[in-house]
């Protein structure tokens, strides 16, 4: 069985669909991307799959077990670090993780261990001994998430792990998911940031308004959903703009100074037919840019949504 | 059973190191009943009807007011919602978030039975079943106080609401007047308030006699109130979730 598995999971607030009726599943080792606008779905789904929320309708397996029948196994194996870095203020880093440890039963000597081990793997050893309400914004977010990993679960769920970081907080707490996900973890990230889906995520599916909209790799959903790409080349030798526009795929060319910019619609069929027009004249590319598709645009698309 | 109780102890562990220095847990534990009692002790109350009142009184602040702070700050912070990811019961949380409250009431007691040790010099009447009296007392408010806390959403209105509910109970349980010299409608009240069966044990353990609530029926209902505000927590934590 998947690590996840979801089959027609639903929720009714006060009879307002939240999640209608969606079913995905997640395979184990896989760095799973659940991405949308806020107000989508995607937190309540994962407290379903956490308990923190009643399911309405439909059932779930989370390493096999099913929150609604079995939610003291499910919670022994699963991970949540939520979107609210909400450790305990007044303990230090050491003992809000093992705070934690002890709840999940870990002998002490292990415990110790790990706790020093997670501290060092997210660079917090020099804040042993700090108050939670001590850190950065950035160390709090990985302190949060060391707490979620302390008694080493099978599948991580991340909610909105980057929400209000800067720049580089953002980066190093996705170089720790992946990280993670490189050692075998199962990650389920929600997030409302297109690139942040992008970049880390090796599957992704989109919700809006509680149902699931679209689902496929970064590439394939770009693919799918971006339309057009912008392709900048030129050449060591002459080629006409009329021949270019020509090269099927070529929506629109433009010339500006020695080199050429097209809008293709399959770049990969447009680049093999440049290289072998500038063969068959002796002359060679020395210069290819591709610009992917805005990744927002591509969001927007997806979501059925127009420029603002 | 074991690693609900074992759970049950790192909260409260957890609380302790947590809440200990908040100001609520500070002012309304300790200092109130201390202040209480020594206003109490300088209008030359008798010392024999004053003395089991104040411990039961200390212990009452003291129980109810670390729920106050932990429980409705955690569920402000969402720190509450920790708890409830961890491998326990309801009830196990229930029972983790009581415990503190409990060691928290029998520590700021001690200062109101230095007292009546120092100042009032009564010999306990029976010493071991005012233990358990004070233990019993201690489980019932503190599970009443974890109760009361869900009925809370701001900490900034945490002392109001709990004050509302705890001064009354205060002045028709016994603690400063007599069930038995309270207008017949009001002594039915009396009786209805856990409080009031607390002090009554309290008072039979520590100077050997009663109001009109005799130690067979006091000190049995105590703990059966405590049984059952826990209960009623676990279904209120329960109901947090959406």
């Amino acid at each position: 069985m998947d690590a996840i598995v979801v089959k027609n999971l639903t929720k009714y607030y006060d009879g307002f669909l939240a999640v209608d009726h969606i079913s995905f599943s997640v395979k184990w080792g896989e760095l799973f991307g659940f991405l949308g606008p806020n107000g989508a779905g995607k937190t309540t789904t994962v407290k379903m799959l956490c308990g923190l929320t009643r399911i309405s309708e439909g059932d779930a397996y989370v390493a096999g077990y099913s929150p609604l029948r079995e939610l003291k196994l499910v919670k022994k194996v699963i991970g949540l670090v939520p979107d609210v870095s909400n450790l305990y203020p007044e303990l230090t880093c050491w003992e809000n993780l093992i705070f934690a440890g002890e709840m999940y039963g870990i002998k002490k000597e292990e415990l110790v261990n790990r706790a020093y081990e997670l501290l060092k793997l997210f660079d917090l050893m020099d804040k042993k001994d700090s108050k939670f309400k001590q850190l950065s914004k950035g160390q709090k977010r990985k302190l949060t998430m060391a707490a979620a990993l302390v008694h080493k679960p099978k599948i991580l769920f991340l909610d909105e792990p980057t929400i209000g970081l800067d720049v580089r907080s953002r980066r190093a707490v996705w170089s720790m998911i992946r990280e993670l996900n490189e050692n075998g973890l199962t990650i389920f990230l929600t997030t409302h940031n297109i690139h942040e889906a992008f970049n880390l995520c090796e599957r992704i599916m989109v919700i809006n308004k509680g149902k699931i909209i679209a689902a496929g790799s970064p590439t394939e959903l770009k693919r799918r959903f971006s339309g057009s790409e912008v392709l900048e080349v030129s050449f060591t030798g002459e080629i006409s703009i009329e021949e270019i526009s020509q090269i099927p795929g070529v929506i629109k060319a433009s010339r500006s100074g020695g080199s050429f910019k097209l809008v293709v619609s399959d770049p990969i069929s447009v680049i093999e037919e440049l290289v072998e027009k500038a063969r068959s004249r002796r002359i060679s590319l020395n210069y290819v840019n591709l610009r992917g598709a805005d990744a927002e645009e591509v969001f927007l698309k997806i979501i059925g949504e127009e420029h603002a | 059973m074991l690693d609900e109780i074992r759970g049950a102890f790192y909260i409260a562990k957890k609380d302790l190191k947590e809440y200990y220095f908040k100001p609520p847990t500070i002012s309304w534990g300790i200092a109130f009943p201390l202040v209480f009692a020594l206003a109490f002790l300088l209008r030359g109350w008798e010392k024999d009807w004053l003395a089991p009142g104040l411990l039961t009184l200390s212990l009452f602040f003291g129980s109810t007011s670390m729920s106050a702070a932990s429980i409705v700050f955690e569920r402000r912070m969402e720190s509450f919602e920790r708890l409830l990811l961890f491998p326990i019961s309801y009830l196990g949380v229930a029972f983790g978030k009581a415990l503190s409250s409990f060691f928290f009431g029998l520590l700021s007691s001690t200062a109101t039975v230095a007292i009546i040790w120092l100042f009032l010099s009564i010999p306990p009447h029976n010493m071991m079943l005012l233990m358990l009296c004070i233990v019993g007392s201690a489980l019932q408010f503190s599970s009443m106080g974890i109760l009361l806390s869900f009925a809370v959403k701001d900490p900034a209105q945490a002392m109001t609401i709990f004050n509302s509910i705890r001064f009354p109970m205060m002045f028709l349980s016994n603690i400063i007047i007599p069930v038995s010299k309270l207008p017949h409608y009001l002594s039915w009240v009396s009786l209805a308030i856990p409080l009031t069966y607390s002090v009554e044990a309290i008072r039979y353990a520590l100077i050997g006699s009663y109001d009109i609530i005799p130690p067979q029926i006091s000190i049995p209902v105590t703990f059966i109130s405590f049984f059952a505000f826990l209960y009623l927590a676990a279904i209120m934590i329960k109901r947090t979730i959406p």
